[in-house]
């Protein structure tokens, strides 16, 4: 049939499976935006306050759906607001797909009203990026695009489309939504390999990252730890692959994971690493890095392999088919005394924890704890709230936990946990401080306006708790524009918005406004005041090893 | 540190050039010649490049290639499995007291002359880089005016071809 070209995007977008995009409308993309019009009952438009809380909000619910994500926006002010919401899901692979309007092809290049070369832009942050200049390559463009976005490692992938190629017409075919690559396994002679060397292990280690939850290898990731006797630990993009009471688990590992889970990496002999990428935050110092272990390392992603640390035995290829392959060549076998050793690493742990009364940091996420259910997305923003969280969430389910791991985005949480709970059609949770949380609240009108069930605990310290930490550890206590003596009344913002809120200062308070937040319709925020002191421990210094570790905090206030 | 050639043939896209270059600068690979052109097919276009470094960047430069969309097939060009060369333009003052000195490099070098003035003599000269570079530091001890070189094009030796092993 001919069709025009914004009625062919939307088919297309319809035909991929696409239900809830996010958005925002602007004079280059209009012609979208009456095809969104014309076919509203295939396809919900969720109209978010800012092209960035939208591009996270397609974040959120590619990671919690494990589909891609869609965000659509204008040209020029409106494709460059996307640009940290595209990086933030580049850093961590998540599959997107960015549409964007431009100005007419006869404008192109002659710096017209809200022109910029957003392919030019988003160049090193997109897997790959598409400018249409025909709308006959339309169709194929956006599912060649789908195809890229959720193939081998997945990423963002955008589409610039210019205005006159929305009008264009040209016949349309509908066609099956388009599969993902296939995913192989890494090559037999490499497997065996790294059976050979796993064999010998007599401390082995099991390392995973968000490359397990993206290929759902995490029974695989289970079932190899209890056949070769192992220790768990994961990255921060791996967490909730694995319930966190499962007995092998000892949590995230890295700049502020946990004790025994860093402590018996270190301590390993063989790293057994899986769809991971050692990135500094992770390793530290690179030359300290584990230097008895041998790294064996498993990645869909060939150019991660020897990047950053060598490797013996560099396996490309999906982790679920090559340890579908990889566990029958491993021995079966107890190693009582290397559990003896983890378990005395977490013995110590133990000890290292904050067990003080009050409304402590980690006393607060405990409490939230208590309200999750299984299917509950938990989504942060950057700093030191976010590690709080991913430290203590009690996580059941893979896929419930959205935090910005590699770029580091503050402002990240509200948009992904409004895309979360479009992506579960449940209550989700924005775990934030209250630094974070000025930088996309705007987002708290989406919320309301479509009725979104978004649980908000802000950690309100009053600071930049993470630079403050930095500041006392590293730089004198100097508190260089990190005190922010703002006067928010973050209850009153929620009425203001058309919500509800309140502020807690005592772990009863936040017990029981979590459990009105959890009953309320629509978005609820809570204020949770904490001290400005606060530390995230452990700590490993920047460009320290496991010998520098900071457990407990001996800095004078 | 080593240099590497890469042969690398690409979808004959609008910017796929721009796509290539730009991961170099941010990974900070260091590439000291390209070329880009168009081949025996209008599907593709070919980019040979030189790369200095070590075996590990090599392979991590390769990997990286081999990420983006529009590259289709990358070969490494050894001096062993390949022929390459490069063309230079080379503008040297005419001064009767050199003359001689640069007509005898010339011949030596087998550049042709190519445009002769009264005041300038263009050379063109064909042959490896090496060639370039030894032919460059011989002229220095007269003035040259300009320079200009193409960098190195090559090719497998015998009948296999990068087309050959299309999408690794």
């Amino acid at each position: 049939m001919q069709l025009c070209g914004s009625d062919i995007l939307v088919k297309t977008l319809i035909e991929q499976g696409c239900k809830t995009v996010f958005g925002y409308p602007g004079g280059q993309i209009l012609n979208v935006y009456d095809s969104l019009y014309k076919y509203q009952n295939e396809i919900n438009h969720v109209l978010c306050a800012h092209e960035q809380g939208a591009a996270h909000a397609a974040d959120g619910y590619a990671r919690t759906t494990g589909g891609v994500g869609v965000v659509i926006s204008t040209s020029g002010p409106g494709a460059t607001n996307l640009v940290t919401g595209i990086a933030t899901a580049y850093l961590d692979s998540i599959p997107m797909v960015a549409i964007c309007g431009n100005v007419p092809t006869t404008q192109i290049g002659t710096d017209s009203f809200q022109e910029i070369d957003i392919t030019g832009v988003t160049l090193p942050i997109t897997k790959h990026n598409y400018f249409v200049g025909r709308v006959e390559d339309l169709a194929d463009t956006v599912r060649e695009a789908f195809r890229l976005a959720k193939s081998g490692r997945p990423g963002p992938v955008l589409i610039d489309v210019p205005k006159d190629v929305q009008i264009a017409t040209c016949e349309y075919e509908p066609k099956p939504p388009v599969e993902k690559d296939a995913p192989f396994a890494a090559k037999d002679v490499r497997i065996k390999e790294a059976a050979d060397i796993i064999n010998a292990a007599k401390r082995p280690f099991v390392y995973f990252g968000g490359g397990v939850i993206t290929a759902d290898a995490q029974d695989e990731v289970l079932s190899l730890a209890e056949r070769i006797d192992a220790p768990i630990g994961c990255s921060l993009m791996g967490l909730s692959a694995i319930p966190t009471d499962h007995p092998r688990f000892l949590g995230m590992q890295g700049m502020h994971g946990h004790f025994a889970s860093s402590m018996s990496m270190h301590n390993a002999d063989v790293i057994l690493s899986l769809g991971v990428r050692f990135n500094d935050r992770v390793t530290g110092n690179r030359t300290k890095f584990a230097t008895g272990a041998k790294i064996v390392h498993v990645d869909v992603d060939g150019s991660e392999l020897n990047k950053t640390v060598n490797s013996v035995c560099g396996l490309r290829g999906d982790v679920k088919l090559t340890l579908q392959k990889l566990l029958p060549l491993l021995n079966e076998g107890k190693k009582p005394d290397w559990m003896a050793r983890v378990n005395a690493f977490r013995a110590e742990e133990e000890g290292y924890l904050d067990k003080r009364e009050g409304l402590t940091p980690r006393r607060a996420i405990l409490t939230l704890n208590k309200h999750l259910g299984a299917n509950t997305a938990v989504c942060t923003d950057v700093g030191q709230h976010q590690m709080w969280a991913a430290q203590n969430l009690n996580f059941k389910t893979a896929r419930r936990f959205a935090s910005s791991g590699g770029l580091g985005t503050m402002g990240y949480g509200f948009g992904a946990a409004i895309g979360a709970a479009y992506g579960t059609g449940e209550r989700s949770v924005l775990v934030t401080g209250d630094g974070s949380f000025g930088m996309n609240l705007n987002e708290l009108a989406t919320a309301v306006r479509y009725s979104v069930p978004v649980v908000v605990v802000i950690m309100n310290n009053g600071v930049l708790g993470m630079v403050r930490q930095w500041q006392t550890l590293f730089y004198d206590k100097h508190y260089s524009n990190s005190i922010l003596e703002r006067k928010t009344d973050f209850a009153a913002f929620a009425k203001a918005f058309g919500a509800d809120g309140e502020a807690v200062a005592t772990p009863d308070a936040l017990d029981k406004a979590l459990e009105r937040a959890f009953e309320t319709e629509g978005p609820y925020i809570i204020d949770c005041k904490i001290d400005k002191d606060e530390f995230v421990l452990p700590m490993l210094p920047p460009g320290g090893s496991m010998d520098d570790i900071i457990t407990k905090l001996e800095v004078e206030l | 540190m080593n240099r590497y050639t890469l042969a690398v043939l690409v979808r004959n896209q609008f910017g796929v050039l721009n796509r290539l270059t730009s991961m170099f600068r941010r990974r900070q690979f260091n590439i000291s010649s390209i070329t880009a052109s168009e081949t025996e097919s209008e599907e593709y276009s070919r980019i040979t490049f030189a790369f200095d470094g070590e075996e590990n960047g090599k392979q991590q430069l390769i990997n990286q290639l081999y990420k983006l969309p529009d590259v289709c097939s990358i070969k490494e060009l050894t001096e062993n499995n390949s022929l390459s060369c490069e063309l230079m333009l080379i503008k040297l003052k005419n001064d009767p007291a050199t003359r001689d000195e640069i007509h005898a490099a010339a011949e030596a070098f087998k550049a042709e002359t190519i445009d002769y003035t009264k005041d300038s003599i263009v050379l063109r000269i064909i042959g490896n880089s090496t060639k370039m570079d030894d032919f460059i530091s011989l002229m220095r001890d007269h003035t040259i005016l300009e320079i200009c070189r193409t960098g190195t094009a090559s090719i497998e030796k015998g009948s296999s071809t990068l087309r050959q092993n299309l999408n690794l």
